[in-house]
């Protein structure tokens, strides 16, 4: 294919999706690459460019829209919000009674999977220093947690009831059922009942009459690069703005074939001079399936391609931070990385 | 060579002797992906640069090996500064933008 004046452009700024492959997947805009265009880092140029669009917000995921940025700074925002925002989570769990029927370390593990809502960056990393068996954490790097809770029989039962609801009392222990003990100064620097798990609602364990619960847990800072529980978000995901582009007028019966091949909304039929014409109104709305590239009259008519620099972000909170949040904290981590190896760079010049 | 003697190394520089200043492979410690691929795109649209790359040795070793080698004789941690200079000016950036774009929503 040879580069024309044309081509160029779409090869340095669109991923065509091919019937058998992809094509154009890698950046290729540095300098030397193609003569005449100066692709050398320019801040001006990046901040002409660049634009973020809020599609929506609300208390627990944010949809938005990064345009004008590379592939790899995109891919490095997700990846910390995966695996590099701090998040507090339950760690050391001291059990005094387990006689429930789930075992010790299948109940820790769980334990340590309920997302605490307690703000991060009011507390710091615990040392890794020695473990003493039962290491008192201080109250800058430790929320001390306790679960007790004992199941009995409800005397009020009548004889011939047989619903577990009726008969027990306290036989389905909830996260609502774990409070906050505050150690040294917690207690005035956050209010009373402000630090305890974000959900009420997580079914913990299930016991029977004489089953009991004592556990006092510790709550320390950590990423998710170490355990998948101090992940802050559900999931953080990005897709790139689909482009479609109608090579030739489709018209009447093959129009609706057309329209049915993309998911609705993406390809409106428009009355002209009594025909009914396809267009495309909103490519953003599809999901990039191909289905249409799978009928031999319709593949020709159709060009699909992704704006390789349109970056649509969706990222959902597990609640312990709000979303909007969880993304200004994500490109802090990746500035604190740089200046990290910054300093590195010049305390050995200094040498 | 660049790193801290006391307790782990962050970054180390390894050049073949007989090699000039240019063309050297730094060492970045608890480094993967996220890092390395960005600065390497940083540095890659930097004219003097005429070889940006970086490889994972092990995925069970948390660290990066990252060669930069320059043209005209340029020593290689003039690139790698720049890079991460202008990854800092990227994130600065697109930080102002969400925060304006945030207040605006609103």
């Amino acid at each position: 294919m040879a580069a024309t004046m044309k081509n160029v452009e779409e090869i340095r700024t669109r991923v065509i999706l091919g019937e058998f492959g992809v094509k154009n997947v890698h950046t290729t805009d540095f300098p030397g690459n193609y003569p005449g265009y100066d692709d050398t880092w320019d801040l001006q140029k990046f901040q002409k460019k660049f634009s973020i669009d809020l599609v929506s917000l609300d208390e627990n995921s944010i949809e938005f829209d990064m345009v004008g940025i590379d592939a790899a700074i995109a891919n490095a925002f997700r990846r910390i919000l995966l695996a590099e925002v701090p998040t507090m989570a339950i760690e050391k769990v001291f059990i005094y009674n387990n006689t429930s029927i789930v075992q010790d370390e299948v109940l820790a593990h769980r334990l340590g999977l309920i997302p605490i809502k307690a703000d991060p960056r009011l507390f710091e990393y615990r040392n890794a220093g020695e473990e003493s068996s039962e290491e008192e954490g201080s109250e800058i790097d430790t929320i001390q947690l306790q679960l007790k809770i004992k199941c009995s029989r409800n005397p009020r039962a009548s004889k011939d009831d047989s619903d577990p609801r009726e008969l027990y009392l306290n036989h389905m222990v909830y996260s609502r059922d774990i409070k906050w003990v505050p150690i040294g100064n917690q207690a005035d620097v956050f209010g009373e009942s402000s630090i305890g798990p974000v959900h009420d609602d997580i079914l913990i364990a299930q016991l029977r009459p004489g089953q009991e619960l004592d556990i006092i847990m510790h709550c320390v800072k950590g990423i998710g690069k170490d355990h998948a529980k101090f992940s802050p978000v559900a999931t953080a995901s990005y897709r790139l703005l689909p482009e479609i582009t109608l090579l030739e007028p489709v018209e009447g019966e093959k129009a609706e074939r057309l329209k049915s091949c993309f998911s609705p909304g993406v390809i409106e039929l428009e009355d002209v001079n009594g025909t009914k014409v396809a267009k495309v109104v909103n490519s953003r709305l599809d999901t990039c399936s191909r289905e249409v590239l799978r009928h031999s009259d319709l593949k020709d008519v159709v060009k699909l391609g992704r704006v390789r620099d349109h970056f649509i972000y969706t990222v959902e909170s597990t609640g312990i931070l709000p979303p909007e949040v969880l993304v200004m904290e994500a490109i802090k981590v990746l500035m604190a990385k740089c200046q990290r190896f910054l300093n590195e760079l010049d305390s050995a010049d200094m040498d | 060579m660049a790193g801290e003697g006391e307790k782990k190394a962050v970054l180390e520089m390894i050049q073949a002797d007989g090699g000039d200043e240019g063309c050297v492979t730094f060492v970045l410690h608890d480094e993967d992906h996220t890092l390395g691929n960005s600065v390497r795109y940083m540095i890659m649209k930097n004219v003097d640069v005429e070889f940006c790359g970086y490889t994972i040795t092990h995925p069970s070793e948390s660290k990066i090996n990252f060669r930069i080698q320059t043209r005209g004789g340029i020593p290689a941690t003039e690139p790698l500064r720049k890079g991460l200079n202008d990854l800092n000016d990227v994130c600065q950036h697109v930080l102002n933008t969400f925060q304006v774009n945030l207040c605006v929503h609103f």
